[in-house]
């Protein structure tokens, strides 16, 4: 039994020392000078150096001036963000969403991406369908043509052969405020 | 469904699979320790290891002392994990000066990554430093899969040895695991994820102004090089808490496919790493097929569902369709579906959904996937040697059948095996059904519940499987942060960690001390469909059967009421 003690002690010494301190440091190193953007966080800053959020992650926006991005459990809290957890079955799933419905004009059924929270409570994308939904009534509040609107969803959505097309909130409120501050 | 989705699952099983055979091989050889690419790399790294802990790599160890130094090993990663848990706050690398944590949930956590399940009662960004997340949970990352690793190894040489009373050296597969298995894939993984969007740096949370005027903190850390290890060790515990969803830990849909494939990608391999101690390929295709029979069922029943609308909101002026409650935009239902089966398939647990919100019947695969005691791939190491006791089984009932003794690869299997096998049966049932039971009859624990009705008990019943099977995946909603069940669920981890492995070791040591028979006309061949078939309905006989009655009161109540409803 004791015989082992003296390997257990160093092998978790060296162990903690090459997976815990070189790799991660090491890795680190390879992230910051090749993709330097991404690995600091993919931070957006304004014209004077302030930092105005991550393109990754969903800032809250309120005002039918704006595209309104998923809703958030936890009313897009950063630390810690979470997520409803209610189960298909609970009612209080069916009340929220009853309650939720009409926040946002738009025609026809309210797609489920405005309605229903999402896992990280900060997804920053919207189905392509949830922004179009949205457009009527900004275009209404901003007092712009609905048909730019539609173009600046087309031009802000990503698409993917592996997964579903999404377009980023606010990196698509920041071209159309750029486009009628 | 669309063709995007097809191309998804195409690809996931191809990126997962295709690898697997050469892959496999490689791990055999510097599991041997050939000498390969690697070696002049990582050999002086290797060999200082070995110098500094006294270690005579060529010493080979009877199953006795490989299970003691395993436990010691483990012993001590607890005991240091447990104390920089408590005295984080004491400890470098803290910009938010997170205080340590209470003792009940320092330990949970302890147990939690040094038996490989990852079930986080914590929040990561709000809860620990970048040291307890680096040096603690980072460092367990990999010596936990690596622990599993070497388990695996000494059953092969159990089976592959003839007449022989040692089952190799723990240090030193523990250290090749770790140096050329673990390390080399986390490295580039981490870098691709980097490329992806995931944070590497060391800066404290950031503070932004948002474009409304409000303030937003920004958490980061170095979580990309976590996030590439905890999915190839099949880990699974989050750097945030939102784990796998979170988009700074799964930006796009690209490193989602990514992170996705390195959950299986070492489980599939190591099927023919096997293969290959045993000089026999067509076993490690015979234990693949009924791995791969049993998840793309659970891929099939699980999307399926998840298709479906919900009933309940039938009534109500919103889109008809597939829920998207839990889950985010860039991955949408398929993705998410792929990754729930896979995740508890493999025993990882990270998620990249919510499964609480899943429908009743994908959490249901998800939970039958974990009570199967995680086989199908299961976790690094861990799956494939919980999978030879299956293979066993299999042997003992077709030998039963046939009326012989019964054999594998030549190796008899008698009483004192079968013993030890019904020992592994026990624990799957001891730590969800026993300690679940214990967790619904006193006042106070099913606080935990969130959601009304039997999804409750699916909750409840979910965390004690999670904990047992080493999954770490949970029905988030449970709120598991309490004493009872921060001491319980410890309880049912190390059950149901080293519950097989003391027994797998042993049925390792008594193995390869037996003499090989030939195979003659009348061996049962254990490759072939025949064969597969068997392992596959013992599989879900023996692990199905045992939990069928807590199914029923949990998710198929759970359909049966929304669907029957409505």
């Amino acid at each position: 039994m004791f015989a082992h003690v003296r390997p257990a002690l160093a092998m978790m010494l060296v162990m903690s020392l090459i997976t815990g301190v070189a790799y991660p440091l090491v890795v680190a190193g390879i992230g910051q000078a090749a993709f330097a953007s991404q690995a600091n966080g993919s931070l957006i800053h304004d014209s004077t150096g302030q930092v105005i959020g991550s393109t990754l992650i969903a800032q809250p926006f309120t005002g039918s001036e704006w595209f309104h991005p998923r809703p958030s459990a936890g009313d897009f809290a950063t630390v810690s963000s979470s997520a409803s957890n209610l189960a298909a079955s609970n009612p209080a799933l069916v009340k929220r969403i009853s309650g939720s419905l009409g926040k946002e004009q738009g025609s026809g059924p309210e797609p489920l991406a405005l309605v229903m929270t999402s896992g990280s409570g900060l997804d920053p994308h919207l189905p392509p369908d949830a922004a179009r939904y949205q457009i009527a009534q900004i275009a209404h509040a901003r007092g712009m043509p609905a048909a730019e609107l539609e173009k600046l969803v087309d031009e802000h959505t990503e698409r993917s052969l592996i997964g579903p097309s999404v377009v980023n909130v606010l990196q698509l409120n920041l071209a159309l405020n750029e486009h009628t501050p | 469904m669309s063709t995007t989705d097809g191309l998804l699952i195409v690809l996931f099983l191809a990126l997962f699979l295709a690898p697997a055979p050469l892959l496999g091989r490689f791990f055999y050889r510097v599991l041997e320790g050939e000498r390969t690419w690697l070696t002049p790399v990582l050999r002086p790294l290797e060999r200082v290891s070995y110098r500094l802990g006294g270690i005579d790599s060529r010493q080979e160890q009877r199953w006795q002392q490989y299970a003691l130094a395993l436990l010691m090993f483990n012993l001590v990663g607890l005991l240091a994990l447990f104390l920089m848990l408590l005295l984080q706050a004491y400890l470098p690398l803290n910009p938010q000066q997170l205080p340590g944590l209470e003792w009940t949930l320092a330990l949970n956590t302890a147990i939690s990554f040094v038996t490989n399940t990852n079930w986080q009662a914590y929040s990561g960004e709000g809860t620990l430093s970048y040291f307890s997340q680096m040096v603690g949970l980072g460092v367990q990352n990999f010596v936990s899969a690596a622990t599993g690793i070497a388990v695996l190894v000494a059953l092969s040489r159990g089976l592959s040895r003839r007449s022989a009373e040692a089952l190799g050296n723990f240090w030193v597969d523990l250290t090749r695991a770790t140096l050329y298995i673990l390390l080399p894939l986390s490295l580039v993984l981490a870098v691709l994820l980097i490329w992806q969007g995931v944070p590497q740096t060391f800066s404290a949370y950031i503070d932004a102004q948002t474009v409304q005027g409000g303030t937003q903190a920004l958490p980061l850390g170095p979580a990309a090089s976590q996030i590439a290890i905890k999915q190839l060790g099949t880990n699974g515990g989050g750097f945030f808490g939102a784990n796998s969803a979170h988009p700074f830990e799964n930006p796009t849909a690209l490193s989602n496919l990514l992170e996705m494939v390195s959950l299986l990608l070492i489980p599939a391999a190591l099927v023919f790493t096997f293969g290959h101690y045993v000089k026999d390929l067509r076993q490690s295709r015979a234990i693949l097929a009924c791995m791969l029979g049993l998840l793309l069922i659970g891929i099939g029943v699980s999307l399926w569902a998840e298709w479906q609308n919900n009933p309940a909101l039938a009534s109500l002026a919103v889109e008809q369709g597939a829920s998207l409650e839990g889950k985010e935009s860039r991955f949408g239902i398929t993705a998410s579906v792929l990754w729930s089966v896979a995740t508890t398939a493999a025993s990882n647990g990270s998620v990249n959904a919510m499964h609480d919100s899943l429908s009743p019947l994908s959490g249901l695969v998800a939970l039958f996937n974990m009570m199967l005691g995680e086989v199908v791939f299961g976790g690094v190491g861990a799956g494939l040697y919980g999978m030879l006791l299956n293979v066993l089984i299999a042997v003992f009932l077709a030998g039963l059948m046939v009326g012989r003794t019964p054999e594998y690869l030549g190796k008899k299997l008698e009483a004192r095996e079968v013993r030890l096998l019904v020992v592994t049966l026990l624990v799957m049932p001891l730590g969800v059904l026993v300690l679940g039971a214990l967790a619904v009859s006193v006042p106070g624990p099913a606080l935990a519940i969130s959601n009304p009705g039997p999804h409750g008990f699916s909750q409840l019943l979910y965390a004690y499987t999670s904990a047992t099977a080493n999954n770490g995946s949970a029905f988030g909603g449970f709120g598991a942060n309490m004493p009872f069940h921060n001491l319980m669920q410890g309880l049912a981890m190390l059950l149901g960690r080293y519950g097989y492995i003391l027994p797998v070791l042993a049925i390792a040591g008594s193995l390869a001390a037996k003499r090989t028979v030939p195979q003659g006309p009348n061996s049962f061949p254990t490759h072939g469909p025949l064969f597969v078939t068997l392992l596959t309905l013992t599989i879900l006989l023996v692990g199905g059967l045992t939990f069928l009655p807590t199914l029923a009161l949990g998710p198929m109540a759970d359909q049966l009421t929304l669907f029957g409803g409505h």
